[in-house]
């Protein structure tokens, strides 16, 4: 289960089928990948899936609304924030709410936060996938000062379940907006660090450069979005395209890269740190005053019909459709999660290459399995 | 604390009842002060869990100033397997068999409360193993949804603590006492 396991050694061409994975640390989690070699190279990769699911979208059907958003939280846990304000949005758009100007723009603050966390998890790990575990305690060092700053405002550390329908749990920490700053002002003198540390790196070139290259028009086939989508020159970020929360009153580039390889995927989340660190400086010293949670109904029912609301979260676009019949809990939900298109496409970049490179594009999809399982 | 609230610890006991033989103890003692500071833990990890315990083995919280030095990727090389986040069906026969791999003598650390009783998954949810003690048996239970990385430090010592507590036979009667066959 756990080493390269023979299963079968089919026919005269030696094409050898190996297992990858539940418990495989480059999988970062229990993807198992079935994957057929012929001598070192890949012919075909198939995931199997499965392993993590627990049922979430048939458990919603059985809750309200405002709990839904703790399971949200645990789909994708490393952008929770995002998710739940997926459902927040699509709740409070199929009710009509007017949110205050306050609520959006603490929810773009902590989306942002919420990204930048996301992307140095990815790079500590994406690092040491690579064989450079410096990445991996410089990664997860930075990324404690942001898990502070949640705490002090959120009570957890990256189970956040901050935002409610119509508005959000409680006030920011008297605190947040200073220690943000702070944050921001260190994190810029650290990430040329990153820089420094892997992105010029000449074995790292070589290993990520033409590696699992996906044009455009098949990142737009299979429904590749995020930054792996965006690195092959899809442009594909809602924040741009479908601006929700305080997204419409902040400038920011959507970083577009046309090579498609891992390389160009790697750099498209390090660029977008630094947009992350751009939409927070415009927003966190202009937070309105006002309340921070708008009166709901004790119990919350949505009108009867459809509802869809798309977001981007770090890894890229996650839809929520719910359907309501009027009561208090949904008829059917359905998330649209970017992990399982971003999944997909694996086959088919990766056929043709080594098979250490199939842990580089693994990698480089960054891939989070609760959030395909579901 | 009083003697009597230490009812359930059956080994303090047995520790007592063989406390006569000086050459055991010794040996014991030998074996647990090395056992109990060289826990190197299986890198397994299904959920939330799993990123707190990475975050538990990084910079801030560093997990190798107790002895949990380096995670193992082979369960052959891992003597404790932290079990960091929900265990579903499909994935419970796969546990079982990781368990099974990891050589003697190895412990269980329940991460989570997916994996203490299916946490959040407990109610409703059709797939979700209600607590991983039916597949394997558990040693110590870090609560929490998921738990911060000082209190899996804090288990993984409550675990040397257990170690520390173990005789030669003791250990056989725990392996014996379960059977999860």
């Amino acid at each position: 289960m756990q080493e390269k396991e023979i299963i079968t050694s089919t026919d005269e061409q030696q094409e050898y089928v190996i297992n990858m994975g539940p418990q495989h640390p480059s999988t970062h989690g229990v993807l198992r990948l079935l994957v057929s070699l012929k001598g070192e190279k890949v012919k075909s990769v198939q995931p199997h899936i499965g392993y993590i699911h627990s049922g979430i979208e048939k458990m919603c059907e059985s809750i309200t609304y405002p709990q839904i958003i703790h399971l949200t939280d645990r789909m994708d846990y490393i952008s929770a924030h995002i998710n739940n304000e997926a459902v927040c949005l699509n709740v409070e758009k199929a009710l009509e709410v007017d949110i205050p100007d306050r609520i959006k723009v603490i929810r773009t603050i902590m989306s942002e936060l919420t990204r930048l966390q996301s992307h140095q998890l990815w790079w500590a790990c994406f690092g040491m996938d690579l064989g450079g575990l410096t990445c991996f305690f410089y990664g997860l060092r930075d990324r404690e000062k942001i898990l502070d700053i949640f705490e002090e405002t959120c009570g957890g550390r990256m189970i956040l379940s901050y935002n409610c329908p119509g508005g959000l749990m409680y006030d920011i920490h008297p605190n947040f907006q200073k220690r943000v700053k702070e944050f921001i002002k260190y994190f810029r003198k650290i990430l040329p660090e990153y820089d420094q540390l892997l992105t010029g790196n000449v074995i790292f070139h070589e290993r990520s450069k033409g590696i699992g290259k996906l044009t455009k028009e098949d990142a737009i086939s299979f429904g590749v979005t995020g930054p792996t989508g965006r690195a092959s020159g899809f442009s594909c970020d809602v924040r741009k395209h479908e601006p929700y929360s305080a997204y419409d009153r902040v400038q920011f580039k959507e970083i577009l890269h046309t090579e498609g390889d891992t390389f160009a995927r790697y750099v498209a989340r390090i660029d977008e740190m630094w947009e992350s660190m751009n939409i927070i400086e415009q927003l966190i010293d202009n937070i309105p005053e006002g309340p921070f949670a708008v009166k709901m109904k004790p119990i919350i029912k949505l009108p009867e019909g459809e509802y869809y609301q798309r977001v981007e979260t770090a890894r890229g676009e996650l839809g929520v459709y719910i359907i309501s019949d009027g009561n208090k809990n949904p008829y059917r939900v359905k998330f649209r999660s970017p992990n399982f298109s971003n999944l997909s496409v694996l086959n088919h970049i990766a056929s043709g290459f080594k098979i250490a490179d199939l842990v580089a594009i693994g990698g480089s999809l960054d891939l989070i399995i609760p959030d395909i399982d579901r | 604390m009083k003697r009597e609230e230490f009812e359930d610890n059956e080994s303090l006991d047995l520790l007592n009842a063989s406390g006569t033989n000086i050459l055991l103890t010794t040996i014991d003692d030998v074996i647990n002060w090395g056992r109990k500071n060289s826990l190197w833990p299986l890198t397994f990890a299904t959920r939330c869990c799993g990123i707190e315990m990475m975050a538990a083995g990084a910079a801030r919280h560093d997990f190798a100033r107790f002895g949990m030095e380096v995670y193992r990727a082979s369960p052959r090389q891992a003597d404790v397997i932290v079990v960091a986040g929900t265990i579903v069906h499909k994935m419970a026969p796969v546990l079982k068999r990781l368990y099974d791999e990891m050589s003697e003598p190895k412990y269980v650390v329940a991460m989570g409360a997916c994996a203490i009783s299916g946490g959040p998954f407990f109610l409703n949810s059709y797939s979700v193993v209600k607590g991983v003690e039916h597949v394997i048996p558990v040693d110590v239970y870090v609560p929490g949804c998921p738990p911060r990385p000082e209190a899996l430090l804090y288990g993984m010592l409550q675990l040397q603590r257990l170690i520390e507590t173990q005789t030669i036979k003791s250990r056989k009667a725990r392996n014996e006492s379960h059977d999860y066959k």
